[in-house]
């Protein structure tokens, strides 16, 4: 599957246009990861190419047909989003919840069968939570409940996974566990996943491809490798950044190092 | 820890109604045995009239099965729609009159009162406003073609608020001589007024609902999340949420059209069936028609039976319910949300 977005624009009312012209395309088994300061309309972005929001011009596509030609049941079988993790009010346990992903493929006057639980206890297993299969989901930590939420978009089988900061809130140890668990879905199971993230380094590690927003509206997209450079990072974010590359046995790991504001001039 | 909603749970909620109407209609000035109520209303289905004494048949068949009847379709009517609108508006504390239904449907009937209409038309006057209450809810509520849970709830508020002040202005200008004390002893619910002709309108209108609801039983988890991860399932959520507030709708209209306001209810019940069996409204949606049921049998039977007048329902759904409920709260600390 081929998902792309071509030139497209956004803007909330009253406001200067937030998204300019934006186009990219993220592949089976590509990460794609979007960047850019806070207020250049990261979440934005990612509701706007599933059409959650509706783009004032231009268009996402999944194999060349725009996505609002595609019946909601259908778009929502082939995309997964994962939300940033909140709690609920109501409490459900980890398998009510993660067997909701499978909603797209139930009838609305239908419940969920044999099949459905399946599906979700594969999810589960597949990121590893099914420890967790009976907790209450208001008495889990942020890590546990990313996971859940992540299991939970699985469970749907989709070809692309849209995650809303999914390693923000969290401490160093799930911050790495989410983001092997992206490069694993991307690379095992060719899902095609995008991330966005306040952090460029995590963005050199999972990702192939990157879009940087500026909060002028300016997008710069291209594989990761050649788009996150020490000048766009110095342009989208005001900040001198150096970027370095450290061996460490027979790996090596790229870091980014902030070193100072840059004056905007 | 939570009970689980096997077999046997559910063999259990679905007789429990039953088995509680069987008691219940044999209690009363006129006291009947379980069996021998049993008998009666056996000889009604089978016709062989002959085997039972008059004065039982019609007393079971004139007087108690209408209102047990009704007691059945409003306690569980009001059960469920509650619990479908805490899902809905991922709200706890809301309520089936969330929308402004009973303040319409009171109005309504007020209104129906004051001019001196039969019962009948009072009761077409009072559902038809409710429904009239809750639609004006929903288009205040839309704001360039979109509408946000939390307008909802607020124009709800307001719908409810303004329908509150044209009872009052009812009661003002009403008679003091007999429509006021008629229209007051209304708004304070009562199921005694029941009649067969009622039950035939009302009855369908709230077992579609009610029918409705538990077939969406399981979206309802869904719907109560936010509005762009419900999305995100490939759910239609506009669609189904003006599907569960029109059922919803339907249900208390007809309740209130048929008994006048019956609080707490509608809070207290799915409470109750969420510290047994848990937040999931596969399972909640069932239980509370049953354990609604149940409790608004109980209720009732204490309203006709217990004093030699008859106490209004909604004066026992408080003074009974809230204590009990206070006394859940303060045991579990709310722990079961």
């Amino acid at each position: 599957m081929i998902f792309s977005v071509k030139k497209a624009s956004f803007s909330y009312k009253y406001d200067a246009s937030v998204l300019k012209d934006i186009s990219f395309s993220v592949e089976s088994g590509q990460v794609l990861a979007v960047l850019g300061p806070n207020g250049a309309g990261k979440t934005t972005l990612l509701k706007c190419m599933m059409g959650l929001l509706s783009w004032n011009s231009g268009t996402s596509f999944i194999d060349e047909t725009p996505i609002s030609r595609i019946h909601y049941r259908d778009l929502w079988k082939k995309i997964a989003y994962v939300p940033q993790a909140k709690n609920s009010v109501f409490s459900y346990s980890t398998e009510e919840m993660v067997v909701m992903g499978r909603s797209a493929h139930i009838g609305a006057f239908r419940q969920p069968g044999p099949e459905d639980y399946e599906c979700a206890g594969q999810a589960m297993e597949e990121v590893g939570i099914t420890h967790l299969k009976d907790k209450s989901c208001s008495e889990m930590s942020g890590g546990e409940l990313q996971m859940v939420l992540i299991a939970r978009a699985l469970a749907a089988r989709p070809s692309m996974l849209v995650l809303d900061e999914p390693e923000s809130n969290l401490d160093f140890k799930n911050q790495l566990i989410i983001l092997e668990t992206i490069e694993c879905l991307a690379r095992e199971r060719r899902i095609s996943c995008v991330f966005n993230t306040h952090y460029p380094a995590h963005a050199l590690k999972t990702a192939s491809h990157a879009l940087i927003l500026t909060r002028d509206g300016e997008s710069i997209f291209g594989p990761v490798q050649e788009v996150v450079n020490e000048e766009n990072m110095r342009r989208a974010f005001d900040v001198n950044v150096h970027i370095n590359e450290v061996e460490i046995g027979r790996k090596s790991y790229i870091s980014v190092l902030a070193l100072s504001v840059a004056d905007s001039a | 820890m939570k009970a689980p909603y096997n077999l046997p749970v559910r063999a259990l909620l679905a007789v429990l109604p039953i088995l509680t109407a069987l008691v219940c209609i044999g209690i009363g000035r006129y006291s009947m045995s379980v069996t021998e109520s049993f008998t009666v209303l056996w000889s009604g289905i089978t016709g062989k009239t002959y085997a039972v004494s008059p004065q039982a048949w019609s007393v079971v068949f004139n007087i108690r099965l209408p209102r047990i009847l009704l007691a059945i379709l409003c306690g569980s009517g009001l059960a469920v729609s509650g619990a479908a609108f805490q899902a809905l508006f991922t709200n706890p504390l809301a309520t089936p009159d969330t929308l402004g239904v009973a303040s319409g449907a009171s109005f309504g009937a007020a209104f129906g009162l004051l001019l001196g209409l039969p019962s009948i038309f009072v009761q077409i006057s009072s559902l038809a406003f409710g429904l009239a209450a809750v639609s004006l809810s929903y288009s205040v509520s839309r704001v360039r073609g979109k509408s946000s849970i939390i307008m909802v709830v607020l124009s709800g508020l307001v719908v409810s608020s303004m329908f509150n002040a044209f009872v009052s202005l009812v009661k003002y200008v009403a008679d003091p001589e007999n429509q006021l004390p008629a229209i007051t002893y209304w708004l304070m619910g009562s199921l005694a007024s029941v009649s067969y002709r009622g039950l035939a309108i009302g009855a369908p209108l709230i077992i579609a609902g009610v029918a409705l609801i538990f077939t969406l039983r399981w979206k309802l988890n869904i719907l109560s999340l936010n509005e762009d991860e419900a999305k995100s399932m490939g759910v239609n959520v506009k669609v189904m949420r003006a599907g569960v507030i029109t059922a919803a709708t339907l249900v208390t209209g007809s309740t209130v059209a048929m008994c006048g306001q019956v609080g707490w209810v509608g809070l207290l019940i799915p409470h109750i069936c969420r510290m047994i069996f848990g937040g999931n409204n596969r399972y909640l949606v069932p239980a509370s028609i049953s354990l609604g049921a149940v409790f608004m049998l109980v209720i009732d039977t204490v309203a006709r039976a217990a004093t030699s007048a008859e106490v209004p329902v909604s004066i026992l759904t408080a003074t009974i319910g809230a204590p009990f409920f206070v006394i859940l709260l303060r045991r579990t600390g709310g722990s079961w949300l």
